[in-house]
């Protein structure tokens, strides 16, 4: 009854489940003569920009369409407040508008990453796509950050995975959406030229000063890590020397730059040496956060704590010692470039060893579904869907952290349930279109364990097989 | 000038709040209905917004355009004494403090003194004085000291009203877990087949027995689909008051749940954080609305019931450049519940001028906030205090339980 499939032997399964984002059918024999050598592939140089990306607008023009919407609702509350009856209406519906305008450049956006993630053929290239956004997290739900996230991805991740982490450290920490997400673009520097300006006037009725927002999660949680040897002094310090990164646009005295393109602002930037980590920098004006940002993306603690999680992510949740070093060894001595440091993660033995340890999260389940039904997401709607009724809406991770890589943040009963909930619904949508058993060995090979091929192979029907299919230990697990 | 040690405990106390362990308290019967419900707030919750201490001279220009006015008027503070006022969002909060229900805390602290809510979160739950110091939650060890007479089953008793457990809530106890869904339900046959699969694979057989019972405890104590269409209106903690009220449907029932807890993010107020109004009191109204929803559904329960409302840490005294405030470390909590002595503050207030101030920065945190968890637990959960100084809290010698929070003891 199954017929003659190629099953492909374990490290292939572990290659296109764990590396990869779950097999599409065909790929686990693709895969299976050097699983290895497949991965490596998919690492190796540049790429041009996918299609999918190439449509959607960049940051700078969806700012402007945000601050356009805005000024249109201040007018619009303008117009309101003047005259309370004939322009309500539509003075209403302008303040409601900043959501709806940015609403549906976040959906295409989301279809964007779901029709790569389903269709590619360099699912692992594809995972550290994901994997990078998720270190350098934003959070759709601050408003702004609504039509910024996938771009912060689309402009500051994927251009850099053939680079150095520096390179994308950098473009990260310049691009709009961090900067509006962690509340740079006003922090301003006690002794700047604008404070300066500001305390001459008699009544100042706004305070100026630094948000410290940017400079302590770049700290913890972009480079050295939560331990990695900072104190509340190098938070502060660092946050002056980064005051003037910001965004161009704003009105009045802040009219500068290009609407909604990164700029450094000199007037709010705090002047002066300073000493960070214990180096003491004496750069001027912009250069000097950079110098600072160039030396935390060599410190060793930056290597540990990006190892740390690189190893979470391809051996499991409890990061084994030796893996660590060697991935942050490779880190330190490549001077983070990634290519190398991805191979490093391809070579570690302890990556092919026990199969199945990461519970699948959401995002995971959910694309490899996508992938293992050949699912081509056209409805951008439909496509954000399943995501957030997992409880991962896409780019919403909902702090600087990013989403937990680690089963007990993901396995709750109810969770699972959810899942149950939302098989059966794949199920009754398309199981009558596939066969379950032959496809849980397309994708799952030898890996298949016997008490689920029992299951699958006594459904009442393909709909159930499939639901089944999916819920099966071996597809909740990579 | 504000007294160092303002201490603010109308019911006629006059010793410290923080006493050491009363024999008294050790004899406390514990009752099998007594609930107890934790909610957590994530982001660092602004306690000098939350409770302004207006009362404190260098209230007002420490504050700038965030301080809040108490003129007694529309929109104002609502006063609770001589020195504290609740936001005016926390309407119905103040009614509990009104009738004698509710505690505030200030000034208050868990022992974590560095600024990173994932790691302060993570001691928060862990209960130990580390980040990442265990793998299990306080509330998960409690389970283990209870009598099995109480606890039949743990999955049933202790709750996480979220699709997954929080930290504080893990650990070798199995507990339950509950979440609104907006999917259609799956037949039962289908169900079964999946159950048979995880035969022999505790981990997801257990998940899943685990989801059955809150499942049908959520259908049997009420109407599933009214919850579902209150539960995804939009506020901006994102349903919380649906969840409060199904938290407060299984906890009523005599079988049901006597541990609950619940979580809310978006409290991380760097910029733009208002005052009166805006994003923070938004936020605070969603919360006041999520705890009266939970009262009302626990009706007549929730005189034996106790929530305990609690953030990582508080944010800083001043306003920052963006109109918010950054990562500080004082701040307020909350007990609140028809088993709760309260209508009183209890703060060992250090004041806003520089000089008092932790690193010169945040408010100084004078009270642990170990000291609340324990007193609840011990004097209406019935824990030892030797199990809470070796298992539950451990090395929390120095942060003794408060007496007399709940009005039975």
């Amino acid at each position: 009854m199954t017929g003659n499939i190629v099953s492909g032997n374990i490290d292939a399964v572990i290659a296109v489940n764990r590396f990869g984002l779950g097999a599409k059918p065909g790929e686990l024999t693709r895969a299976n003569s050097d699983p290895r050598g497949w991965l490596i592939q998919q690492i190796k140089g540049a790429r041009s920009t996918p299609e999918e990306v190439a449509k959607l607008p960049p940051a700078a023009e969806v700012l402007q369409q945000y601050f356009a919407a805005q000024e249109a609702r201040r007018e619009a509350r303008e117009e309101q407040r003047v005259d309370n009856n004939s322009e309500a209406a539509r003075a209403q519906k302008a303040i409601q508008g900043v959501r709806q305008v940015l609403v549906p450049i976040y959906l295409d956006q989301v279809a964007a990453r779901y029709r790569i993630a389903a269709a590619t053929e360099e699912p692992f290239r594809e995972r550290l796509t994901h994997f990078w956004t998720n270190h350098f997290a934003v959070s759709a739900d601050k408003v702004v950050v609504l039509g910024l996230a996938g771009a912060l991805e689309n402009e500051a991740i994927r251009p850099n995975l053939g680079n150095r982490f520096v390179d994308m450290l950098l473009a990260v920490e310049r691009h709009p959406a961090m900067i509006l997400y962690l509340d740079n673009q006003q922090s301003t520097g006690p002794n700047s030229q604008l404070a300066r300006l500001a305390a001459r006037r008699a009544n100042q009725e706004r305070k100026i000063g630094i948000n410290e927002n940017l400079a302590r999660e770049i700290l913890e949680l972009h480079t050295l890590g939560v331990n990695g040897g900072y104190t509340q002094s190098d938070v502060t310090t660092f946050a002056e020397a980064l005051t003037g990164w910001s965004i161009g646009g704003g009105r009045g005295r802040l009219a500068q730059g290009e609407p909604g393109k990164y700029i450094f602002r000199e007037a709010v930037h705090q002047p002066g040496e300073k000493t960070i980590l214990g180096k003491l920098y004496n750069e001027d004006g912009e250069s000097q956060a950079r110098a600072v940002l160039e030396d935390l993306a060599k410190h060793p603690s930056t290597a540990k704590f990006v190892a740390t999680k690189l190893v979470r992510h391809f051996v499991g949740d409890e990061p084994p010692a030796a893996a660590v070093e060697k991935i942050a060894k490779a880190f330190r001595e490549s001077d983070g470039d990634l290519p190398t440091v991805h191979r490093a993660v391809i070579e570690l033995s302890q990556a092919w060893q026990a199969s199945f340890s990461k519970f699948k999260t959401p995002n995971e389940f959910v694309t490899s579904t996508f992938r293992a039904l050949n699912f081509e997401p056209k409805e951008p709607k439909q496509i954000a869907a399943p995501f957030e009724l997992l409880g991962q809406r896409p780019y919403t991770p909902g702090s600087p952290a990013g989403w937990p890589d680690t089963a007990s943040q993901w396995d709750g009963a109810d969770a699972l349930m959810k899942r149950v909930e939302w098989s059966t619904a794949i199920g009754q949508r398309i199981g009558s279109r596939v066969e379950p058993l032959k496809l849980a060995r397309a994708i799952l090979g030898d890996a298949l364990g016997d008490h689920s091929r029992t299951a699958i192979s006594r459904a009442a029907s393909a709909t159930q097989g499939l639901t089944l299919l999916l819920m099966s230990p071996e597809f909740q697990r990579r | 000038m504000i007294n160092r040690r303002h201490f603010l405990l109308n019911a006629g106390v006059s010793t410290l709040a923080v006493s050491t362990l009363m024999p008294r308290l050790l004899l406390a019967k514990a009752e099998t209905d007594a609930r107890f419900v934790f909610v957590i707030l994530r982001g660092a919750l602004d306690g000098l917004a939350a409770v302004p201490a207006y009362g404190d001279g260098n209230y007002a220009s420490k504050r700038g355009e965030l301080a809040l006015s108490v003129s007694g008027g529309e929109g104002g503070s609502l006063k609770l004494d001589g020195m504290f006022a609740l936001h005016p969002s926390l309407v119905k909060l103040h009614q509990r403090y009104d009738a004698s229900e509710l505690a505030v805390f200030h000034a208050i602290a868990s022992p974590y003194r560095d600024r990173s809510h994932f790691d302060g979160q993570d001691l928060l739950e862990n209960g130990t004085l580390k980040p990442h110091g265990a793998n299990d939650g306080w509330l998960n060890r409690t389970l283990a000291t209870l009598p099995s007479s109480r606890v039949h089953d743990s999955e049933k008793y202790a709750m996480a009203f979220a699709q997954n457990v929080p930290l504080v809530l893990r650990g070798d106890a199995h507990v339950g877990s509950w979440a609104p869904s907006r999917m259609p339900d799956t037949d039962a046959e289908t169900l079964q087949r999946i159950a048979d699969m995880y035969a022999g694979n505790e981990f997801f057989s257990s998940r899943l027995q685990a989801a059955f019972e809150a499942d049908a405890m959520a259908a049997d104590s009420g109407n599933k689909s009214d919850d579902m269409a209150g539960g995804m209106k939009r506020d901006p903690l994102g349903g919380v008051s649906a969840i409060a009220s199904a938290a407060g449907r299984m906890l009523r029932e005599t079988n049901g749940a006597r541990i609950a807890v619940l979580e809310t993010t978006g409290w991380d107020t760097h910029a733009n954080q208002g005052a009166e109004r805006g994003l923070l009191a938004s936020r605070l109204a969603a919360l006041d609305n999520a705890i009266d929803a939970l009262r009302s559904e626990l009706g007549g329960a929730w005189k034996q019931t106790a929530v305990l409302i609690a953030t990582e840490f508080g944010r800083t005294v001043a306003i920052n450049g963006t109109r918010g405030t950054d990562h500080g470390t004082g701040t307020c909590a909350f007990l609140v519940g028809g088993a709760v002595k309260g209508g009183r503050v209890i703060a060992d207030w250090p004041g806003l001028a520089n000089t008092h101030l932790y690193q010169d920065r945040d408010l100084k945190p004078t009270l642990d906030l170990r000291s609340v968890c324990k007193g609840v637990l011990a004097e209406h959960m019935g824990v030892t205090e030797a199990q809470l100084e070796s298992k539950i809290f451990p090395d929390s010698r120095a942060a003794k339980p408060i007496a007399g929070l709940l009005r039975s003891a």
